[in-house]
């Protein structure tokens, strides 16, 4: 088959392949092609994505590493620093769930692990179809159980998330994994190649056929030829990957290596190339000195493979056999495959003969492609909704329970028990708060970590949806004490090739830029995941934000769970309606994904988010929770359920002809805090110096939660709805 | 006092044992699965994870350790050892400890907190707790449903050889054993992890008392 004839079947179209002859200046051999394939592929070379990128802020105080290493790092203070990204393993998940699923924790470990640092942390961001769809539960059980499986095998605790199920997802699932890692911040790797006749040691577990062409898989819509592609997706082995770590960490310790890269989509193609291009320099890569699984495997096979659990490392010549000796200690293969060269190439030898020679510069520069951003026709119907198109509710308890039963909204319990949240001795707050925050052993320093998204807020209004989806973040992390500090997204987009996901994924990304420049969280690393489409249609655009801050003493933290009897309960947030529309009530009670959420004003919500956390931080506040889904008697209901304390609304709640707006509207710079009374005076006092709206709203105690005479519920028939396992009855109820 | 904590390929609360070691106030010391030598250790820990990713079984492979010839022999001549949670897995797999853990009966991975009993205080792992006292623990695992025999479990029970119980069992345990002792009462297996319970900002301090049970067991 000639080049030509193959360039389509690789995924390149007709004008990239004339621009790959014309870089070259010839026409490429069959292993060209595939390196140029993959390095051009979106998921590599983010080809639609890149322009648009470039919107976002990236740069600030304590950003230590922005975009362009394997993840970013930000600096937490006595000389420790955080390493973080996340990633998504979509497209794998769909036919694949749990290998797809095990190997994007896998993928994102060695992410961080490439900085140099100990993977700490991990959370994962889940979309699925409805419970109620067999193809759906089968998914989610088997992505849940796939990211357990590597997770608590390798002793990184998965200590926070999000999960959401939605139509639109049905038969695209969303698995994004954030990883953090924590390094000294005199000690950051770099995967920059350099050193002309340095080595390339491959270090972790042999090649073999599995994932060759996964990063052009995952850049390309799902359809009923994705299950033949199961062969294009990776096998995860933990225990290989939880040596990896140790040895990798160990050879960073005693100075053995120059630069250390993961090896993930597109093997060591991307691998090799990235590090060369970093550099500017050239690399040679001997195949036949590749360890593999199987005899017979092809060059561009060998190139191409996704096996798991590997690292490229640059290494000094005369380190060399230190490094062999010490990947033996953990049982893994360091073998040396090429070096550092002076010409700029990727020079691939096979048999002793030049097999392929593209300068590294081309492959790592994929064309890019800004498209016309055209206002989607869809927007004008789903965004009209007028409240009275729903009635309200008669029975305001029997709503709460099912809101609290609901799959989007019920305890995330029965997915996190199945995961190992304590490996480590660090986990202060474990999953169920709105942030998980984490110690660093030997200071008393504290950092926190979410991942956010909202995807039906962003289909009704994507650049507002965005922002607000960076804004709950904000708040999240606030309300567990934590000052935000920088942001890793994944936006999870459709076909950027039709004007409708690329307006999505434009819009969103601009709505993310304003949000994250108001909150001075730049954005220092992510990933981009397009082609998220089946037969059925687009996802939901649904940019996933993970944030990081840092808190300066860590035993200062507040969590949602109402502490004690008798404390007086605040709700401090702008003073704004909420709203219906696009809330979760409506989706949950009514079946409608309508209307155009309140525009987030992100001035306030900074505002109101630092002062929550200068409370915490003083040590005034040790109960606290955003307003988010749900509305503010939600939230309060969560709140007294993570206690197990009840709660009594003061006030009328019936004020007004439409309570349900009251009681389940969204709205956005809203929080709940709890005190003990004697504090409430100079709670007040800092509130009204900061010229903040601060009401009460009512008082814990009891084992009843009681909202006027609209609700008066037992914390027990609660429990039992919003404690529901989300697996026992194949969530099929709700 | 010096712990030496055993580091299997695959442990992973071999960091957290050897920190919780050096909170109790001992002297913590890793002691590598190829090696053969205690490294002068007055007891040993077998920590958490999943030595040799739990692949054939958990524990199984890791009990033909190298260091595991030294570990028996310490065990055999009455050296206080206790396994957590894979640990008790490896110590099983030995047979210095009866029965088998087998999968969950949910058949899921379950990390909680869990109430147990302290059962027996005439270990040298239980010494520090009170008879009785009820202690909140993590547990994580995948495979901690402890089983044997009727023989052996009424062995068990009768010579009072049921270290630690359930009060909610998370697993399907029989009889809500969540920990065990050998014969000679040296060698104690539990599920939960006592070194995950050792720092009040943690949210706990519970698993404190088995730790420190071993420094007053030796300066008596």
């Amino acid at each position: 088959m000639s080049a030509e004839k193959t360039h389509a079947t690789l995924g390149l179209s007709d004008a990239e392949y004339g621009r790959i002859v014309g870089l070259l200046g010839r026409e490429p051999n069959f292993l060209e092609l595939s390196l140029f394939s993959v390095m051009w592929s979106e998921h590599c070379g983010y080809k639609n994505s890149r322009p648009l990128l470039r919107r976002l802020p990236t740069g600030g105080e304590r950003v230590l590493q922005g975009p362009g290493e394997n993840a970013g790092v930000v600096e937490l203070g006595e000389g420790w620093a955080l390493a973080f990204k996340i990633e998504s393993h979509n497209h794998p998940s769909a036919v694949e769930p749990y290998e797809g699923a095990a190997t994007g924790v896998g993928g994102i470990i060695r992410d961080i692990l490439a900085l140099g640092a100990r993977p700490v942390a991990l959370l994962d961001s889940l979309r699925f179809g409805p419970p109620g769809e067999e193809r759906s539960r089968y998914l989610f059980g088997e992505v849940v159980r796939g990211v357990g499986g590597y997770g608590n095998a390798i002793g990184v605790p998965t200590v926070g998330g999000e999960l959401a199920f939605s139509p639109a997802y049905s038969g695209n699932p969303l698995v994004n994994v954030m990883c953090a890692g924590l390094v000294r911040a005199d000690g950051i790797m770099s995967a920059r190649a350099s050193g002309e006749g340095n080595v390339l040691v491959l270090i972790g577990s042999k090649t073999g056929r599995d994932g060759i062409h996964g990063a052009t898989f995952a850049s390309d819509e799902l359809s009923s030829d994705s299950e033949m592609r199961r062969s294009n997706v990776q096998v995860g082995d933990p225990f290989c990957g939880k040596m990896l770590i140790e040895c990798c960490l160990e050879l960073v310790r005693g100075g053995l290596l120059v630069a250390l890269q993961d090896m993930g989509a597109a093997g060591i193609t991307s691998s090799a190339s990235e590090m060369a291009a970093r550099g500017g320099v050239g690399v040679e890569l001997d195949v036949d000195e590749v360890p593999l699984r199987e005899e017979g495997m092809e060059p561009h096979e060998i190139m191409l493979s996704e096996s798991q659990e590997r690292m490229l490392a640059v290494v000094e010549p005369e380190k060399v056999e230190q490094v062999i000796g010490i990947a033996g200690r953990y049982g893994l293969v360091a073998a040396p495959i090429g070096r550092v060269a002076g010409h700029g190439e990727l020079r691939v030898i096979s048999g002793g003969e030049v097999a392929a020679s593209v300068p590294a510069s081309y492959l790592a520069d994929a064309p890019a492609y800004e498209r016309e951003v055209v206002r989607p026709a869809y927007l004008e119907g789903v965004r009209r909704f007028e409240v009275g198109d729903v009635p309200p509710p008669e029975d305001y308890g029997a709503v709460l329970l099912r809101m609290l039963s609901h799959p989007n909204l019920c305890s995330r319990r029965s997915v996190y028990s199945q995961y190992d949240h304590e490996v480590g001795t660090d986990t202060v707050v474990r999953p169920g708060a709105d942030a998980a925050v984490m110690r660093v052993k030997g200071t008393t320093l504290g950092y926190a970590l979410t991942t956010d998204g909202r995807g039906r807020h962003c289909y009704l209004d994507p650049e507002g949806g965005a922002a607000s989806t960076v804004a709950e973040a904000y708040r999240n992390l606030s309300c567990v004490g934590a000052r935000p500090l920088a942001v890793t997204d994944c936006l999870n987009f459709g076909n950027p090739e039709k004007p409708d996901a690329y307006y999505q994924l434009a819009r969103c990304i601009e709505g993310m830029a304003r949000a994250c420049e108001v909150f001075g969280t730049p954005v220092v690393g992510g990933n981009v995941s397009l082609y998220n489409e089946t037969s059925r249609g687009a996802i939901y655009p649904t940019p996933v934000v993970g944030m990081v801050g840092v808190m300066e003493d860590v035993r200062r933290h507040a969590t949602p769970a109402f502490k004690r009897e008798g404390d007086v309960v605040l709700a401090v947030g702008a003073p704004v309606e909420p709203s219906l529309a696009g809330s979760e009530y409506l989706e949950v009670i009514h079946g409608r994904v309508a209307g155009v959420p309140p525009e987030p004003d992100l001035a306030e919500e900074r505002r109101y988010a630092d002062l929550v956390r200068g409370l915490i931080e003083r040590g005034l506040v040790d109960t606290a929770h955003d307003v988010s889904g749900g509305g503010e008697v939600f939230a309060l209901a969560e709140m007294a359920l993570a206690g197990g304390i009840g709660f009594e609304y003061e006030g009328d709640p019936a004020e007004g002809a439409r309570p349900d707006v009251r009681l389940f509207g969204e709205r956005g710079a809203g929080f709940l805090v709890a005190l003990p009374g004697e504090r409430l005076e100079e709670v007040e006092r800092i509130a009204g110096d900061a010229g903040a709206d601060c009401r009460r709203v009512g008082r814990t105690g009891g084992e009843r939660f009681r909202v006027g005479a609209l609700i008066d519920l037992s914390l027990k028939e609660m429990e039992e709805a919003y404690g529901r396992d989300l697996f026992g009855d194949g969530g099929r109820s709700g | 006092m010096r712990i030496g904590v055993v580091v299997f390929p695959g442990s992973n609360c071999d960091r957290d044992a050897l920190y919780a070691v050096e909170r109790v106030g001992a002297e913590p010391v890793a002691l590598w699965h190829a090696e053969r030598t205690l490294k002068g250790s007055d007891a040993l820990i077998l920590p958490g994870g999943f030595s040799y990713g739990d692949y054939l079984r958990p524990g199984a492979i890791a009990r033909f350790a190298p260091v595991m010839q030294s570990v028996e022999r310490f065990a055999r001549e009455g050296g206080p050892v206790l396994g957590v949670c894979n640990g008790f897995q490896v110590l099983c797999e030995a047979h210095l400890l009866p029965g088998a853990l087998l999968r969950n009966a949910a058949l899921r991975f379950v990390c909680r907190r869990v109430r147990v009993r302290v059962e027996r205080t005439d270990t040298p792992w239980t010494s520090g707790c009170g008879a009785g006292e009820e202690l909140v623990l993590p547990v994580a695992h995948n495979d901690g449903c402890y089983f044997a025999d009727g023989g052996t479990l009424d062995a068990l029970e009768e010579e009072g050889r049921v270290v630690l119980r359930y009060l909610e069992n998370p697993n399907g345990s029989v009889n809500d054993i969540a920990g065990v002792c050998n014969e000679g009462r040296n060698v104690v297996g539990v599920m939960p992890h006592p070194e995950r319970a050792s720092d009040p900002l943690l949210g706990s301090e519970d698993g404190l008392g088995i730790l420190r049970s071993v420094l007053v067991g030796a300066a008596l």
